[in-house]
């Protein structure tokens, strides 16, 4: 099987899909001539045309309404927001209009819409490096998918492209040159499928993203010193899949909840809950949940490191649950 | 002024102790000194007395519960004062109850780590654990105050339910007998193996055995025996015997203890104390005098051994061997022995070896006082002779010193005079 990058991933997939129909198509900001300001998309302007692989301007709130409304027309847009940060301009069109079209319009109108945001950080301050997930996920209306690996990228692009429902599709930066294997051709990784991406017996990690990738590294660790992590990868943030979590939690009867997010009121937060409200006589200690430090993420690439966390703490977390 | 009651610390290893039973009922006036409760450590069971006078107000642990030394227990107050909710008295710490361990008893060395598993259930008998081993204890039909919690904060936790059940579990069938072989000779049917049990070990037994493998483990132990000549000590004791009457009756254990206390007042060392920082050395000789009880063995302290008459260490030391093996130990019965005696003369033994009772610094190992053939005057005579060992912690003593102590010990018990008159 091919071994390919998780930018090579999307970027196959999204060809795949716009060879398969010719309903999809790409707008954004330097999406097109300049190849994408992470060059996923480089490439694809050649191949598919300015009609295709739209250059718009610096306007969040734009690019999103107008993908919107061609979703509405019956086309399959797949809006680049340039990072996740700016999508903060662009709320209103994914809360108000995006999420509830469906729903106001008793399901006359499907927005097959998909926007693609870069999230991450690596030295761009506090206003360039933010971790919004979960103001997605709290959406009712909105699917929000995560994938941690080639595969993942690939297969959930495509389903999201299927999809009748407006898609956040987030990509971490760090994750870009994640190397994995990936199928050629065609094939679809479910929305809302939780997967668990390692076995064991010990504690159950559930995580996502690139802490999904950090704790894959902590288990191997972890390994060497006997202790036997089973994780867990939700995928998807909406809707959320726990069934493999609880299946998990009762073999292993305690839990982790690994993020990037500040841990209140977080992903992580939810994950906890449900664990204790579905497989409360299940557990053997307290639900954990490790994430970034509760600060907007420094300039300073020292102070940085220190926000964020890293294999080290998923390691040292385990072992503090597994007292 | 109300006066909360804590777990009181009974011996210097103690760290936790269970309510056994409360000997007063909340409204009941007591008086200080008055036994309020019975309380089981690690080594005993104790009554233990109210520290002040009042009306016992509240109680806040129920019968059977173990808590952490200086957990609150009680309330003690006024009749007409009113107390806060029990709830709130955790907060509250007053006087503290412990007995005042006698001058020159051994400072309390840093007090042992709690066990792992020590069960430390809050005041109000609410056990903390998990869900999942609530859940098992449930099924299992446990109680879960009887687990050991070795979970954060002592909570209970799977694994400490499966340890539990695993103690608990009786040894496994035997297999069933082989079916009836069509075979006209059949093999010898095997005699199947009994599987081995686990045996749930005793709050004294674990103390002993943490306490003897600490000695074992950091005081260099090195031993010396002597013979001692005992025609003269078995001839005094029948005259002092015969002489009391109905007034008591020495045992020989009774003049080693007295003639070990004599000998010890010439020999510091070996009434001393290793610790960290340095030697304690302890002036008042109080002996401790080991017993043996059914689930293991306890030490009683005589104190001031070297002073008291014979008649009246035997009558002390009948007394604290009584209270021992009837579980009603005071704490000054087993709290500030300086040097320890092991007897084990009645079982007909000749002589044995002992391990060091910490924090002291030797421990005088006996054996049976026997006929044997001896050497008297050129002479081939039956005398009666009883061997003695001393263990000794290297780090306070060495052998030499060791010797000259037995001698010293030995002139005493071949002149028993002595321990009449000094």
């Amino acid at each position: 099987m091919p071994v390919m990058t998780i930018r090579e991933a999307i970027r196959q997939a999204l060809r795949e899909e716009m060879q398969r129909d010719r309903r999809v198509f790409i707008m954004g900001e330097d999406v097109g001539a300049y190849g994408g300001t992470y060059a996923v998309t480089r490439g694809l302007y050649e191949e598919f045309g300015e009609e295709r692989v739209r250059d718009t301007p610096i306007a969040e709130s734009a690019i999103v309404g107008v993908a919107l409304g061609a979703a509405l027309g019956g086309l399959r847009p797949v809006a680049e927001i340039m990072t996740i940060n700016f999508i903060l301009l662009a709320l209103d069109q994914i809360v108000n209009h995006a999420a509830k079209m469906s729903y106001m319009f008793g399901g006359q109108f499907k927005v097959p819409l998909v926007i693609r945001v870069p999230a991450g950080w690596g030295q761009l301050a506090a206003t360039h490096s933010q971790t919004f997930e979960v103001y997605f996920a709290y959406v009712p209306g909105l699917k929000v998918v995560y994938p941690g690996t080639p595969y993942d990228a690939k297969g959930m692009l495509k389903a999201a492209l299927r999809d009748e429902d407006p898609v956040i599709y987030i990509e971490h930066t760090a994750l870009y040159p994640v190397r994995g294997e990936v199928p050629d051709g065609d094939y679809v990784v479910p929305i809302g499928k939780s997967e668990i991406k390692r076995v064991g017996r010990d504690c159950t990690i559930v995580t996502y993203g690139r802490m999904l990738q950090a704790s894959l590294q902590a288990a191997e660790q972890l390994a060497r010193e006997g202790i036997e992590v089973e994780v867990v990868d939700l995928r998807t943030l909406r809707p959320l899949d726990m069934e493999p979590v609880y299946e998990s939690v009762a073999k292993t009867h305690r839990a982790l909840v690994v993020t990037e997010e500040w841990r209140s009121f977080g992903v992580g937060a939810e994950v906890a809950a449900r664990i204790q409200e579905h497989a409360f006589d299940e557990l053997d200690a307290p639900v954990m949940r490790l994430g970034s430090r509760e600060v907007p993420l420094p300039y300073n690439k020292h102070h940085e490191r220190a926000v964020l966390p890293w294999p080290e703490d998923v390691v040292k977390a385990v072992k503090l649950l597994l007292r | 002024m109300a006066t909360t009651v804590t777990m009181p610390k009974m011996g210097f290893d103690m760290v936790e102790g269970k309510l056994l039973r409360w000997l007063k009922k909340v409204g009941e006036p007591v008086k200080a000194g008055e036994p309020l409760a019975e309380i089981e450590t690690e080594k005993v069971n104790i009554e233990f007395e109210a520290p002040a006078s009042g009306v016992l107000k509240a109680v806040l642990i129920e019968e059977g519960t173990t808590v952490p030394v200086g957990t609150p227990i009680a309330i003690i107050a006024a009749p007409d004062e009113p107390v806060e909710a029990p709830a709130a008295a955790p907060a509250v710490r007053e006087g503290p109850p412990l007995p005042t361990p006698a001058p020159g008893a051994p400072p309390p060395p840093a007090p042992a780590p709690a066990p792992v598993g020590a069960p430390t259930p809050p005041p109000g008998g609410r056990v903390k654990a998990s869900p999942l081993a609530r859940r098992l204890a449930r099924e299992a039909g446990i109680d879960l105050r009887e687990i050991p919690g070795t979970g954060p904060g002592g909570r209970v936790v799977k694994r400490d339910v499966d340890r539990y059940l695993q103690a608990r579990a009786p040894a496994a069938a035997p297999p069933p007998p082989p079916a009836a072989a069509p075979i006209p000779t059949p093999a010898p049917a095997p005699v199947p193996t009994p599987a081995p049990t686990a045996v749930p070990v005793s709050p004294l037994r674990q103390a002993i055995a943490r306490r003897m493998t600490v000695s074992k483990q950091t005081a260099p132990h090195f031993y010396v025996t002597v013979e001692v000549d005992m025609d003269e000590a078995m001839a005094w004791r029948a005259r002092i015997n015969e002489a009391l009457g109905e007034r008591g009756k020495v045992t020989v254990n009774d003049m080693v203890v007295k003639a070990a206390a004599l000998a010890l007042r010439e020999f510091p060392a070996l009434r001393s104390s290793y610790q960290e920082g340095g030697i304690v050395r302890h002036e008042a000789i109080h002996i401790g005098i080991a017993v043996a009880l059914e689930e293991g063995l306890i030490t009683v302290v005589l104190r001031d051994a070297d002073r008291k008459p014979l008649a009246q260490i035997a009558r002390e030391s009948k007394e604290l061997v009584e209270r021992a093996r009837s579980g009603k130990v005071r704490p000054e019965d087993i709290e500030g022995s300086v040097f320890t005696v092991s007897n084990l003369g009645m079982f007909d033994v000749e002589h044995f070896i002992a391990i060091i009772n910490p924090p002291e610094a030797a421990i005088m190992a006996v054996g049976s006082v026997r006929e044997v053939p001896v050497v008297k005057n050129g002479q081939l005579a039956i005398g009666q002779r009883m061997k003695v060992t001393v263990s000794a912690d290297h780090r306070v003593t060495d052998g030499a010193e060791v010797a000259r102590f037995l001698q010293a010990f030995r002139r005493y018990l071949e002149n028993p005079l002595l321990l009449l008159v000094e």
